[in-house]
């Protein structure tokens, strides 16, 4: 018998995940003004990273640090590299955004089939911490539960990261507006080749949390973009709080509509999706 | 003098279409069964990329709708292939399309930049899956049977597609509407206050390019006879285009032409033995035309005809 | 006669007054200056009666007929037209089709292209740069630009010509100029109501001015009048 607490719990689980991915993406597009389509790649580097790991004997635990270092160099070196560039020569933030996006699907098409040339098309999985938990009287397993904690956790220390910390106001200050953060003598470069490894790592660090639960391939990461992206709208494009919630709220979304209708669940996203950008394109948390 | 050199350039470019049209008219009499499935293919890219660019190119707004027509498309003669005539269901699958990008065109006026990227593209997620919901739940099944057409037939109706969609292309760049479209693309409220009625003009657009891609999606699926829900709503249809176009060179006529061709080619060149590498290279093409030719490949072209030609050419 | 007419006219964004219950009009004919401290609502104003932006509460009249509500193009071609405070050029066309392609949209009587065309090279006379017809419009000083906005805003052959601060940012030989083309404009019998910073310019060129402070109008009368009324001179003049 499936209970209404039930369906908030899988909702809840399956959000943390989800708030875990929008939250690089709307920092990516928050402040670096990319809407990073190969977002999803970072993820897929990262549960690959940690399947191959696993396979050599080390922890998805340790992967975690691992991978969260991996994927941010990886991210701040293609900012340096791609974006930076892209960003001179753009005439306008509106031109860049445009320009940068397609950028990104060239990364992800890149990324994508490096991935598959060196580790092939086969879905793989491992089994860690797939120990039935009781939750509320319904069973969930242990990786789910930590994916949950981790996401919290990480989404707690951004929060405080932003708010508290000398950088984080810097990055806050670059998202309000780049040319006057500069004048503040903030390093924009910096600031934004930063936010961008930054995005890139909690990708990778949200692929090596999916590993745990989910099986892993190389094309699994598109996916998750359109995961992210749905959520970013949702929580208002660019807000990083507004992810988070919207990552438990797109969720408890799908946990409830699965309950009724399974097949109509991601037809739903898109339909929220689809409906939210046209009434209100600034998203749940937006002025 | 700006304006006869404007007509030369005009006419010899026509010669050259009409050279081109007249040698792609009489393929399949010289042309082996294979090179009229392959050149059809390229035509499809083509008229995608070039419908795209009708609407896309001028306005800037970039979208990612083109599956969505496409499938419509498909759809259609999936649904009606068995009863009306072939070219009944090729036109309404046209007018099909055209009405849906009528509706999408007069709900999404107010998005701009990535948030229109981002609509188009959850558009076609949301047919699909509400498509697939419905197949699977009401008919029992995932996908359809379409009727099947011969290649040479398929052949001249993707060409009489390409040869009206390149008038209307052209028609429209030379029209007053092509004007306003521009404008709209350089800076809509400036367009709006001398008089452009921008709403109308966009959406009559963008629905006009959505009928060619409609009409393209119901003829090419005669070709795959069986279609479901997730191969006619590809969201790579909607990619190719813009990547074609902008590799091609977005802001002039022929340069959308010029990319889907070449991107078509090295697909039929790469995808069967080397799918992988295509699409890395399709990624770093990509890439590299974005961060390095801004204008595309004939932007180079013309760089390169200017720097050959010395001081003659550089100013026209 | 009145050529333009508000009655209460107000917008808010989110729960800030931009303009608040205003009542402003208008003659045939006139020039008249808006003055104000910055954020004192004087592009909303401009916006409400380009319809950009539709008053709530409130209305506008355009020669005796209510354009409240009606989108920028339509007002466009009723008569009323505009410049931008920050210049909106059509930066990539050439600057001839800037002005070719206001004729062939705005103008109520549907030019043919040609009597577009020649309209257009017309005005390009008229405001002085039919040197530079053919260059693209961004590559333009910015003087050049402002005339150039001003130039396709004519070519819609408005009755009604408002121009936000086309004189800002000019050196004093532009402004100068600035002031004779607007001398011009009026002669051929467009009214014209301008946003303007330039002091000397607006009590030169212009009949009557208003003056806005916080959304509100808080005078309004001949440049004399402003010159020495004391709110104004307190809020703006003085400070």
């Amino acid at each position: 018998m499936v209970t209404f607490l039930d369906i908030v719990i899988a909702g809840l689980l399956l959000g943390g995940l989800y708030a875990l991915i929008a939250m690089g993406l709307s920092l990516q597009y928050g402040v670096a003004r990319v809407l990073n389509i190969s977002h999803g790649e970072f993820i897929m580097i990262g549960a690959l990273t940690t399947w191959t790991l696993f396979q050599m004997g080390v922890s998805p635990l340790v992967s975690l640090v691992i991978c969260g270092l991996l994927t941010f160099g990886l991210g701040f070196i293609i900012y340096r590299t791609i974006f930076r560039r892209l960003l001179k020569s753009s005439p306008s933030i509106a031109a860049f955004e445009g320009s940068s996006m397609l950028a990104s699907f060239g990364l992800m098409f890149i990324i994508q089939n490096i991935v598959l040339i060196i580790w092939g098309p086969e879905i793989r999985g491992y089994s860690y911490l797939a120990i039935p938990v009781d939750l509320a009287g319904a069973l969930f397993g242990a990786n789910r539960i930590v994916t949950l904690g981790f996401a919290i956790g990480i989404g707690l220390a951004f929060y405080v990261f932003l708010s508290h910390t000398r950088m984080g106001k810097a990055i806050r200050a670059a998202a309000q507006d780049q040319a006057t953060a500069g004048l503040m003598g903030v390093n924009i470069n910096h600031v934004l080749a930063l936010c961008f490894g930054f995005g890139a790592a909690l990708a990778g660090i949200a692929g090596v949390l999916i590993s745990m639960s989910y099986p892993v391939h190389a094309f699994m990461g598109f996916e998750y973009t359109i995961i992210a992206i749905i959520v970013v709208v949702l929580g208002g494009m660019g807000s990083i709080p507004g992810s988070f919630i919207g990552g438990f709220l797109l969720g408890l979304i799908g946990s409830i509509v699965t309950y009724f209708e399974p097949g109509l669940a991601l037809a739903a996203y898109y339909a929220i999706f689809v409906i939210l950008l046209w009434v209100r394109p600034t998203g749940i948390m937006g002025k | 003098m700006k304006q006869t050199t404007i007509d030369i350039k005009n006419v010899r470019t026509l010669g050259l279409l009409l050279i081109g049209v007249l040698l792609l008219a009489t393929l399949p009499l010289y042309g082996s069964p294979y090179s009229v499935i392959f050149t059809t293919s390229i035509i499809m890219y083509i008229v995608l990329t070039v419908s795209w660019a009708i609407f896309s190119g001028p306005t800037g707004y970039l979208s990612l709708a083109t599956a969505a027509f496409f499938g419509v498309g498909i759809y259609t003669i999936a649904i009606l292939g068995e009863e009306v005539q072939l070219f009944a269901v090729i036109l309404l699958g046209g007018v099909a399309s055209f009405c849906l990008a009528l509706l999408v065109g007069a709900l999404t006026l107010r998005l701009k930049g990535v948030y229109f990227a981002v609509f188009t593209f959850g558009l076609v997620e949301l047919i699909k899956h509400v498509l697939l919901w419905y197949e699977i739940k009401f008919t029992g099944t995932r996908g359809r049977f379409v009727v099947v057409v011969d290649n040479t037939t398929i052949y001249y109706i993707m060409l009489a597609i390409l040869i009206t969609l390149l008038i209307t292309a052209f028609v429209i760049r030379r029209s007053k509407y092509g004007l306003a479209l521009q404008s709209i693309g350089e800076d809509e409220s400036a367009a709006a206050h001398i008089g452009v009625n921008v709403n109308v003009v966009k959406t009559i657009t963008f629905a006009i390019s959505a009928s060619f891609m409609g009409m393209t999606g119901a003829i090419m699926a005669t070709r795959w006879t069986y279609i479901d829900p997730y191969g006619a709503f590809k969201s790579l249809y909607s990619f190719m285009p813009v990547l074609m176009a902008i590799f091609g060179g977005l802001g002039t006529f022929y340069g959308p032409i010029l990319g889907a061709t070449i991107f078509a080619y090295l697909e039929e060149l790469l995808i069967t033995e080397f799918p992988y590498y295509y699409m890395l290279i399709i990624g770093s093409i990509l890439l590299v035309t974005i961060l390095y030719m801004p204008n595309g490949l004939v932007g180079v072209v013309q760089r390169l005809q200017r720097r050959i030609s010395g001081g003659r050419g550089a100013n026209p | 006669m009145r050529i333009l007419e508000g009655e209460g006219v107000t917008k808010r964004f989110g729960g800030l007054a931009a303009v608040e219950q205003m009542d402003f009009h208008v003659d045939q004919g006139e020039v008249v200056g808006l003055i104000g401290p910055n954020g004192a609502g004087k592009t909303t104003l401009f916006n409400l009666i380009s319809g950009v932006l539709v008053p709530k509460p409130g209305r506008i009249e355009f020669k005796s007929e209510n354009i409240t509500g009606l989108k920028p193009n339509q007002i466009c071609r009723k008569g009323v037209a505009r410049t931008f405070q920050s210049v909106k050029v059509f930066s990539n066309m050439p600057v001839f089709g800037n002005i070719y392609l206001a004729a062939l949209f705005g103008n109520r009587n549907n030019l043919t292209s040609a009597e577009a065309a020649q309209e257009a090279t017309d005005l390009l006379e008229f405001v002085g740069l039919s040197a530079v017809r053919s260059s693209s419009a961004q590559d333009l000083t910015l003087a050049n630009q402002k005339r150039l906005e001003v130039g396709r805003a004519l070519a819609t052959k408005p009755e009604l010509l408002l121009l936000d601060e086309v004189m800002a940012g000019l050196n004093e030989t532009e402004v100068a100029q600035t002031m004779e083309l607007v001398n011009k404009i009026r002669e051929e019998g467009i009214t014209i109501v301008m946003i303007e910073h330039i002091m000397r310019a607006i009590m030169n060129v212009c009949d009557r001015i208003i003056v806005l402070h916080h959304g509100k109008k808080i005078a309004e009368g001949s440049p004399e009048e402003i010159a020495t009324n004391e709110t104004v001179v307190q809020v703006y003049l003085g400070e």
